[in-house]
């Protein structure tokens, strides 16, 4: 009879996990599961609740990403009531979420992440955190702070709120933007396009070639990608279609609203959370780390490998350098925060570029909404992954269904696969620390979940 | 001699951990005063040690506990009466952890209905049971404030709670006072907007188009908007969301309020309360879509929101 060691709470994640590693009788991992601890039950307690109050409900899923689901849910009602929002209003809703992901990328990056980088994954955990950073770089922490501040500010001095908003709503958004605050804005924007170039290139020479060794092997498994392109291939947050990469890089693209063709959710007794999968892969989901049957990833990773190109000048160069040095697509799970920094250059840039579009300041910003039934299918891509908000609604427009699929859910059978790649190399005749475990986390966080 | 703190979160979403993380520059400057000894969101401190091999959870002891969500499950309400017990002041943060929040609009349903829909009724997921396995938590009967469970010293409502009033309410803890709370006024006392004490009558509007504002102008020439015939929840609700300057943060946005600070004294009845307040400005309460969610959005918990006896489905 071996033994199970327990890693809970999982940190310096967003939710509640914990990692049950089962040893055989010679120490040796026999399997090891991720288990999802909570359920809060948003499919079901929004039945009933008037469409257009959905985006200021659902953003509640969760404080790091609420744009995401804020602007996912806009798009579902959009799409319910039959409305075509304003092209000023796309571009504010575009211009929110860009800066709320800067914002979101800045923290990962910083205060989640690189304490396993900068400080070291073997480090003692009361070190190794963001306090720890504080003190070891006290000038790159104090610019953290303010830039992810700013980002904060500038959501909540335009739209009111930077967590939990209510400025998107179907049809399009409840206000205009004023020339002055435009101007005011994109003083901040460039600001912030310098610190997203700076924190790339530091993460290039100081963590990511440090750590080539560790990013070649840790939580490395062959499996999907998921994520949303534009027409001609460019990645894209708000809008696009989907396309999703079979793990030797062919793959299908198809409209949101078709995703239940593609996708199913399997449920396992030990996690509260599903485990989507690609229905059209084989007899899945099996995650079983020798052949995996319909995993696949979501988030940049993935956004990175499905895309043919970055949106913009500055992360196009980037994602050539990340091509050139590590293929496409890789599977190299570290490589997730790399990916991440690529994307947060095209953050900044579209933030930049959105500012400086004269439409930006139109005052047409809302169409009518005449309640109806129908359904509507509202797809983003949250930094944590692809979101599907799939809404029904009846004649006075209250949802009488609604089917959620969000970002970290989509990995999660990947964060299992890489849990367990990464105790089994890690762990052998029953040795290990609490420096071992930290790596076995380090694969789980590379997702952000 | 920094204080030591133990931050946990339950059935939350991690807006009021960011919501901290907002203090930027403060966070800074109080650190050095912040003994955070046990943080999921930031520090690798572990329930069964550090290496996994304890059988009980054990949180460290500390000076102040700091606890967003509400409480779901079994595990919940157990981390939270260990955080009571390992603490001296316990702080009940988000509106989550103070009425239950957005998570207790499930108690309009039960729990059976709920898991029914989510692991048999979804169009993408193969039918199964419900999850039961020791690690993962069973479902208390409904979703509970912190002060429903164990005592709470101090309550920082909001959805999420103004980084102004978490800094305001850890110096004042930190200057060895035992207790803090917000000044007890309305949204309203804290809204610029016009008021002139009447509505246009009619059924109260629901969102479908914008409020009636200028936007190169301050809300003080926006007119109230209860008085322009839609249903917002400032009469009812805590002051506080833009902290200790500026506006309340939905009007801000030119949406109104959800009442997303809750109530603004204890026992007090939000939801008769808003009926008088929209019936003295001419609307008709019984024409609000949705009534009994909107009106109880976060405050779900103490037993505000309870599942209905089953009625004929609509048509």
């Amino acid at each position: 009879m071996g033994k199970i060691v327990n890693i809970q709470p999982v940190t310096r994640i967003e939710g509640h996990a914990k990692v049950a590693i089962h040893l055989d009788d010679a120490g040796n991992v026999a399997d090891t599961r991720l288990h999802i601890q909570t359920l809060r039950g948003f499919e079901k307690f929004v039945e009933g609740r008037p469409v257009e109050e959905m985006p200021r409900i659902v953003c509640h899923i969760c404080g790091i990403c609420p744009w995401s689901h804020h602007l996912a849910s806009s798009k579902a009602g959009d799409a319910c009531f039959g409305v075509t929002p304003p092209p000023a209003a796309v571009k504010l809703r575009r211009l929110m979420q860009m800066i709320a992901y800067v914002g979101d990328k800045l923290l990962h990056f910083y205060f989640l992440a690189a304490p396993d980088f900068v400080i070291g994954p073997d480090a003692d955990y009361a070190v190794r955190n963001v306090i720890g950073i504080v003190n070891a770089a006290p000038n790159i922490a104090k610019q953290v702070v303010h830039y992810r501040q700013l980002t904060a500010q500038i959501l909540e001095n335009f739209a009111g709120r930077a967590i939990h908003p209510t400025f998107s709503i179907p049809g399009g958004v409840s206000k205009p933007m004023t020339e002055a605050e435009r101007v005011e804005m994109l003083a901040h924007a460039l600001e912030l396009l310098d610190f997203s170039m700076f924190t790339i290139k530091f993460a290039k020479e100081n963590v990511f070639a440090k750590y080539i060794d560790a990013i070649k092997t840790l939580g490395v498994i062959k499996v999907g990608h998921l994520g949303l392109v534009t027409d001609d291939g460019a990645l894209d947050f708000y809008d696009g279609k989907l396309r999703l990469m079979q793990p030797d890089g062919s793959h299908e693209d198809f409209a949101d609203d078709e995703y239940l063709d593609h996708i199913g959710e399997h449920v396992e007794p030990w996690s509260y959370q599903k485990f989507p999968y690609a229905k059209k892969w084989g007899d899945g989901p099996a995650m079983d780390l020798d052949n995996p049957v319909g995993v696949y990833r979501t988030n940049c990773l993935a956004r990175i490998n499905v895309c043919d190109k970055m949106a913009t000048p500055l992360a196009q160069a980037e994602l050539e350098e990340f091509r050139a040095e590590f293929g496409r697509p890789t599977h190299l799970t570290l490589l997730y925060h790399y990916a991440r920094l690529i994307e947060l250059v095209q953050c900044a840039e579209q933030t930049v570029e959105l500012l400086e579009d004269p439409e930006i300041t139109s005052s047409d910003v809302r169409k009518k909404i005449e309640p109806r039934s129908g359904r509507g299918v509202g797809c983003v891509e949250a930094p944590r992954g692809t979101l599907i908000h799939d809404y029904q609604s009846d004649d006075e427009g209250l949802i009488t269904q609604a089917n959620l699929i969000v970002g970290t859910t989509h990995n999660n059978a990947a964060m299992n696969l890489s849990v367990k790649q990464a105790a089994t190399e890690l762990i052998k005749d029953g040795t290990y620390d609490q420096a071992i475990l930290n790596k076995v986390e380090m694969a789980i966080r590379a997702y952000d979940p | 001699m920094p204080v030591k703190v133990v931050e946990e979160w339950l059935n939350s979403c991690s807006g009021c951990e960011i919501s901290i993380l907002n203090l930027g520059d403060t966070l800074l400057d109080l650190l050095p005063e912040l003994n955070f000894v046990h943080i999921p969101v930031l520090i690798d401190h572990k329930y069964y040690g550090q290496t996994g091999e304890s059988d009980v959870i054990e949180i460290p002891e500390a000076d102040i506990g700091i606890v967003s969500g509400g409480v779901r499950n079994e595990e919940h309400k157990h981390v939270l009466e260990e955080t009571r017990k390992k603490t001296k002041i316990l702080i009940a943060l988000g509106s989550c952890a103070a009425h239950g929040g957005i998570p207790a609009q499930a108690n309009m349903y039960t729990n059976k209905d709920i898991f029914e829909k989510l692991f048999r009724g979804s169009p993408s997921t193969d039918p199964a049971s419900d999850p039961n396995h020791p690690n993962v938590p069973q479902w208390l009967d409904s979703c509970l404030a912190l002060d429903e469970v164990v005592e709470v010293d101090v309550t920082i409502p909001g959805c999420p709670p103004h980084p102004d009033w978490i800094a305001e309410a850890l110096t004042a803890l930190l200057e060895g006072k035992t207790s803090w709370s917000l000044p007890e006024r309305s949204v309203c006392d804290t809204c610029p907007v016009i008021r002139e004490k009447k509505s246009a009558a009619g059924p109260v509007r629901r969102c479908f188009e914008n409020l009636e504002f200028n936007p190169e102008e301050g809300l003080d020439k926006m007119r109230c908007i209860n008085e322009q015939g839609f249903l917002c929840l400032g009469p009812v609700t805590l002051a506080g969301c833009a902290g200790k300057e500026g506006v309340p943060r939905c009007i801000q946005a030119r949406t109104p309020c959800r009442g997303c600070f809750g109530p603004i004294r204890k026992g007090a009845r939000p939801m008769v309360d808003m009926m008088g307040a929209m019936s003295s400005v001419g609307l008709d309460p019984k024409t609000v879509v949705d009534r009994r969610a909107i009106m109880n959005r976060y405050i779900g918990g103490h037993g505000n929101l309870r599942p209905l006896p089953a009625r004929p489905a609509r048509k």
